[in-house]
């Protein structure tokens, strides 16, 4: 049996930001996954939120609940990224001033996201967009 | 008393099941069932937002009664930091602690004494490597429940130093004890409390909490007791060095007062039991990790704004500052750094057991179960109005979509949906009143012929 949990989440949109990551967190504690799993979905999925918001121009979160494996699928459109091996490194960012005066974008988003990862795959299109799945074994 | 493992009850009597506190409840743990409004033993972290909120006071905190004290021979009352919010500053410190004293105990030490040991020895705890960062103040016992109930991955940050009100008893009964006037058995101490919380760690403490030196023997509301205090205030015997204690000491009952003994870290002091909810998300998810403190107080303002206080919360905190200000002029000594380092060397502040997280049960201990389970909430909630008013009894749709399937409640419940349905009843009941059976008679219809 599987389960599918959804979010769109818009360009810019900071005021609801968080909210896919508490909705998914609440989710997994009701399917009964471990803590340890919960906190390394949130802390991804809200970095994936973040990114969303900061760098594309729209996309979508996807969550899917298997047996074993979660699986989560953060994909927008957006400029895409142009040096990946770049932007995997720690402390790199491409955010505007004002996203940084709200405190987002330390560039930490991607490595992070990885190290929280069972596993991390990320591919990117200039000018159409990124795609990151990113699973974690139950 | 017996043992409880919270403090927060319903009078029933009282209860008009009006459903204004179900949604005040950060935990979700209240229902409206047979127009009562239930609470979830399990949910319950005795923040006392439903107590503030009841507009018939249905919602009470269980304390114990000032004669509980007559029970021991020898009586120690210690009053929470916040009680000095609750008088105006004319009177002195030496003059309220003294009311209080009037009211039956043979001594008085304000638990502020314990916070000065606890708030000093932050410092050394701080660099304990069992703690994950930031480390998370311990003070306000439902912010404990909090985290242990919604995040409970946050359990093994929360400061496993024992509570001020905890120290303070210790400390009591060891120079008690030293002088050896009384069995540890003959002294009853009792902590005057401005919380159900409080209530709650006393007479139901974390089974490592205390052992029989750090007893405490009851907990007073401030509330119960303030009418008694007021009247003794100007005729008491004034007790000179009743009062020692630090404006830093005292201003624990102040959102911050814990974070001013780490003053070079980066500290993060948050308020009000939903304000505290939203920056725990954020810890959570690891937004926050640049903070190394964190304390959280369930009340707005601090233990001034706790559901047992009489002042309100704003001035009982201008009160405070006052104080402090004014006493900070006349310099103030705090306790000798070596004094508190050797408590804290001995091993008698800390809790010996991890705090374990309460995690909310899963739909279903089988994950497909669970998920099925989950499908159905999921249809069931779309096809409820999504107005989240209560009128069900549960806090929202979403809460009695899942109330149904966990076979707690029914879709009948929902105002909106009984209503459709019984549209659809009268549809059908006009319908069958207008099909004419042919061997019946007509009912409403004249004979058609007449004399
Ligand atoms: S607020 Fe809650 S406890 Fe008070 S009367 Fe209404 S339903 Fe009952
Ligand atoms: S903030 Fe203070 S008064 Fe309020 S619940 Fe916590 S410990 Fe009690």
């Amino acid at each position: 049996m599987s389960y599918e949990l959804s979010f769109e989440v818009e360009r810019g949109d900071f005021e609801t930001a968080g909210e896919a990551s508490r909705k998914i967190k609440r989710t997994l504690q009701q399917l009964g996954i471990s803590n340890k799993v919960i906190r390394k979905v949130s802390i991804a999925g809200y970095e994936g939120e973040m990114n969303l918001a900061i760098h594309s121009w729209g996309g979508k979160i996807v969550l899917e609940v298997g047996e074993d494996t979660l699986i989560l699928t953060i994909e927008d459109t957006g400029p895409g990224i142009k040096d990946l091996d770049l932007a995997m490194t720690e402390g790199w960012s491409t955010a505007g001033e004002e996203v940084r005066q709200m405190g987002f974008g330390a560039g930490m988003g991607l490595p992070n996201m990885k190290n929280n990862a069972d596993n991390f795959q990320i591919t990117s299109k200039i000018d159409e967009g990124t795609k990151i799945v990113m699973s974690f074994l139950v | 008393m017996e043992k409880l493992l919270h403090s927060v009850y319903l009078d029933e009597e009282k209860c008009l099941g009006c459903t204004t506190c179900l949604r005040s409840c950060p935990t979700g743990a209240i229902r409206v069932r047979g127009g009562k409004a239930i609470i979830n033993e399990s949910k319950c972290i005795d923040c006392g937002e439903c107590i503030r909120i009841c507009p018939h006071h249905a919602k009470l905190a269980k304390t114990d009664p000032l004669s509980l004290i007559n029970d021991f021979k020898y009586k120690v009352a210690i009053p929470a930091p916040a009680i000095i919010g609750q008088f105006k500053t004319k009177y002195s410190f030496e003059n309220i602690l003294s009311a209080i004293k009037a009211l039956g105990f043979d001594e008085v030490v304000e638990v502020a004494y314990g916070a000065e040991v606890v708030g000093q020895a932050l410092k050394y705890e701080y660099h304990a490597k069992r703690y994950p960062k930031p480390l998370i103040s311990s003070a306000c016992p439902a912010v404990v429940k909090l985290i242990q109930v919604r995040f409970p991955e946050l359990t093994d940050n929360i400061c496993r130093l024992k509570s001020p009100m905890a120290m303070t008893a210790r400390l009591v009964r060891k120079r008690l004890r030293d002088e050896g006037n009384y069995k540890n058995s003959e002294i009853g101490v009792f902590f005057i409390t401005p919380c159900a919380a409080k209530a709650t760690m006393v007479n139901n403490p974390a089974s490592s909490e205390y052992d029989k030196y750090d007893q405490i023997d009851g907990a007073i509301a401030i509330k119960d007791i303030y009418p008694d205090i007021v009247k003794n205030l100007n005729d008491c015997n004034i007790q000179e060095g009743i009062h020692n204690t630090t404006p830093e000491a005292f201003s624990w009952a102040l959102s911050g007062g814990e974070c001013e003994y780490l003053k070079n870290k980066n500290v993060l002091h948050v308020d009000g039991i939903q304000n505290v909810i939203n920056v725990l998300d954020e810890i959570e998810c690891g937004k926050l990790d640049t903070i190394e403190f964190f304390e959280g107080l369930a009340c707005i303002g601090g233990c001034v704004g706790g559901c047992l206080t009489v002042e309100n919360n704003y001035v009982a905190k201008m009160y405070i500052q006052d104080r402090a200000k004014k006493m900070k002029q006349t310099s103030t000594i705090h306790m000798p750094d070596e004094y508190v380092k050797s408590i804290y060397n001995s091993g008698m502040m800390h809790i010996k057991e991890r705090i374990l997280p309460r995690s909310p049960e899963p739909l279903d201990q089988d994950i497909n179960k669970a998920i099925e389970k989950m499908k159905q909430i999921e249809i069931l909630e779309e096809k409820l109005p999504g107005l989240d008013c209560g009128s069900c009894g549960s806090p929202g749709c979403r809460a009695l979509a899942e109330d149904i399937v966990a076979g707690k409640a029914k879709e009948i419940d929902c105002v909106f949906v009984l209503k459709d349905r019984v549209r659809d009843l009268s549809v059908l009941t006009n319908e069958l009143l207008q099909v004419e059976h042919p061997t019946e008679k007509p009912v409403n219809k004249k004979p058609e012929f007449s004399e």
